[in-house]
């Protein structure tokens, strides 16, 4: 669903990413792991169009997205989150959701005026359903810079959910969440895959990628250096050495706990 | 009575010269352009009233139309760059139509006069109102009712989805386009939006004034311009329109007695307002505290 072929990204003499390749299929659970600087979210970026690639193309369901900016992606099924959240703060939760409804339905279905100046039933039962999914009914009235941040991360899920998107990019939702939060994220990550949306995970904290992700590769200093099931990639000596620094020792950062 | 109506028709004008500004300041914008707008709007209408002797209502959509054409047209270059740069470029807009006007000459005999812009002398005889016997009563009518009807359209357009996404943009543009808003489009919008605004605003003080000249359109116009939304907040139109009346009506008519040290009065002002209350005098608190205080506070839903 998701090709990267060649794809590359030069700041400067950094080349960021790195000739990858990656496919990603249909109704799969994606992670993309690596050390810091490694060009996890530089990929995002060049996913969702806020990055201009150097080289390579980005397909998606076939279709070539070299040169379409974000809001054109996104409308063709691409949402993403952001690592550090980025709501807007001074929007009610309510109007946070009212501004993200910009699926292909709501473009297809609603006229101009209606979809600028008025807010159709339609929405509203759209907003609603978004609201109760991230626990939030009771917060709709409430600016986003007011929530705590647990809810917070849960208001940027749901409005990456308004687009209806087909593929997700989650760039490290884990992010200062302690273990509690970790296996409920872990559970609505499960819940929005079986809803039919193919998710791409990227991932700092070994624990979420190794228990939900079916696929993962691993970058490193902008390259592919290992792909395959969280198992295969475990074993790996390179990946190892990637993260350790070494080959001889037994990779604890890799361990999920179980 | 005639210098209090005079004063009026001031206020209402740099009102809809404030809200040209406020438009754009919500997708997080500020534009030191407007008075190249507002002048636009000016000449525009005027040149239609005097010269082709056109009625004064389809003269003055026609120069808030010519107008809101121009903000179009620079809006695609002007909102690809930011910040700093966006208000040196809408500066350098604004400077571009003031000259073009200090060199615009077009003089047309009626009867035993000459009217029509004249480059350095400016442009006289704008006298529609007093040709066709309107009293300064109507002049202020017809200009309130201009104010009202954009006030009351900019109010509408805040609660529903519109003012949202332009409050979006102005608050993280990159979140915005990532949940598939067209940035370039919502910013243009805006721009003409607020040119369109500026240009009613113009062709309006051509006409009561019956003289603009390109000194009137100066950065020091554009600056008033920002300055009443920034002083006002963004929280609602209403902020401008008091921002406007302490402004005009208290500092500059005030304090007249001072002569030019007001103008010290004004700057120290803007700079306490930006440090003390850096969302504006009218600020959302503010507004809850009037509200509560006028018994509507429980009726604000998001959904309106």
């Amino acid at each position: 669903m998701l090709e990267l072929r060649g794809l590359s990204k030069h700041f400067g003499g950094v080349k960021a990413v790195d000739e990858l390749d990656i496919t990603v299929q249909e109704g799969e659970i994606f992670g993309l792991i690596g050390p810091n600087g490694s060009g996890k979210s530089t990929t995002i970026n060049l996913i969702c169009g806020v990055y201009q690639e150097t080289a390579g193309t980005v397909r998606f369901h076939e279709e070539l997205m070299n040169g379409k900016p974000p809001h054109q992606r996104l409308r063709a099924g691409i949402a993403r989150t952001f690592q550090n959240i980025r709501l807007f703060p001074n929007l009610t939760v309510w109007q946070n959701l009212w501004v993200a409804q910009n699926s292909p339905e709501d473009l297809a279905t609603q006229g101009f005026l209606s979809r600028w100046f008025g807010a159709t039933r339609q929405t509203r039962r759209e907003i609603a359903t978004l609201l109760e999914l991230a626990d939030l009914e009771h917060k709709s009235d409430e600016l986003a810079s007011n929530l705590a941040f647990g809810e917070q991360r849960r208001l940027e899920f749901a409005r990456a959910a308004a687009a209806r998107p087909k593929l997700l990019l989650l760039d490290e939702p884990a992010a200062g969440m302690n273990r509690q939060e970790i296996h409920d994220l872990s559970l609505r990550i499960r819940r929005i895959r079986d809803s039919g949306v193919t998710i791409l995970l990227v991932e700092h904290v070994m624990e979420l990628v190794m228990g939900v992700a079916e696929q993962i590769a691993v970058l490193n200093f902008g390259q592919k250096i290992a792909s395959g099931t969280p198992g295969d990639v475990q074993r790996n000596k390179a990946v190892q050495e990637a993260y350790l620094g070494t080959s001889d020792s037994d990779a604890p950062s890799l361990d999920t706990g179980d | 009575m005639s210098y209090y109506l005079g004063l009026a028709q001031l206020i209402g004008i740099h009102t809809l010269l404030g809200l040209s500004a406020y438009v754009l300041m919500l997708t997080g914008q500020l534009s030191l352009g407007q008075a190249g707008f507002f002048a636009i709007g000016a000449y525009s209408a005027g040149i239609l009233t005097v010269i082709f002797e056109v009625p004064i209502l389809p003269a003055l959509l026609a120069g808030a139309v010519i107008a809101a054409f121009f903000a179009f047209i620079v809006g695609f270059p002007a909102l690809r760059v930011k910040g700093l740069m966006l208000v040196v470029a809408t500066i350098a807009f604004g400077e571009f139509v003031r000259l073009f006007f200090f060199n615009l000459s077009w003089r047309v005999p009626r009867g035993d006069i000459v009217v029509g812009p004249d480059s350095t002398n400016g442009f006289r005889e704008i006298r529609y109102f007093v040709a066709n016997g309107w009293s300064p009563w109507e002049i202020t009518a017809f200009v309130w009712t201009f104010v009202i009807l954009v006030m009351a359209a900019l109010w509408w357009m805040d609660r529903s989805r519109a003012g949202a996404v332009l409050r979006a943009v102005g608050e993280d543009e990159l979140a915005t386009q990532s949940v598939g808003v067209n940035l370039t489009a919502v910013k243009v919008t805006a721009m003409t939006a607020g040119g369109f605004i500026a240009g009613i605003g113009g062709a309006l003080y051509a006409h009561t004034a019956t003289y603009v000249d390109h000194l009137t359109f100066t950065v020091l116009l554009a600056t008033f311009a920002v300055s009443y939304p920034i002083l006002g907040g963004l929280s609602s139109v209403f902020g401008t329109l008091v921002a406007v009346v302490f402004i005009q009506g208290v500092l500059v008519e005030g304090l007249r007695f001072m002569g030019d040290w007001r103008n010290i009065v004004f700057g120290l002002l803007i700079i306490m307002a930006m440090n003390l209350k850096p969302s504006g005098l009218f600020d959302a608190r503010t507004a809850q505290i009037l509200k509560r205080a006028v018994g509507l506070g429980a009726q604000e839903k998001s959904d309106a």
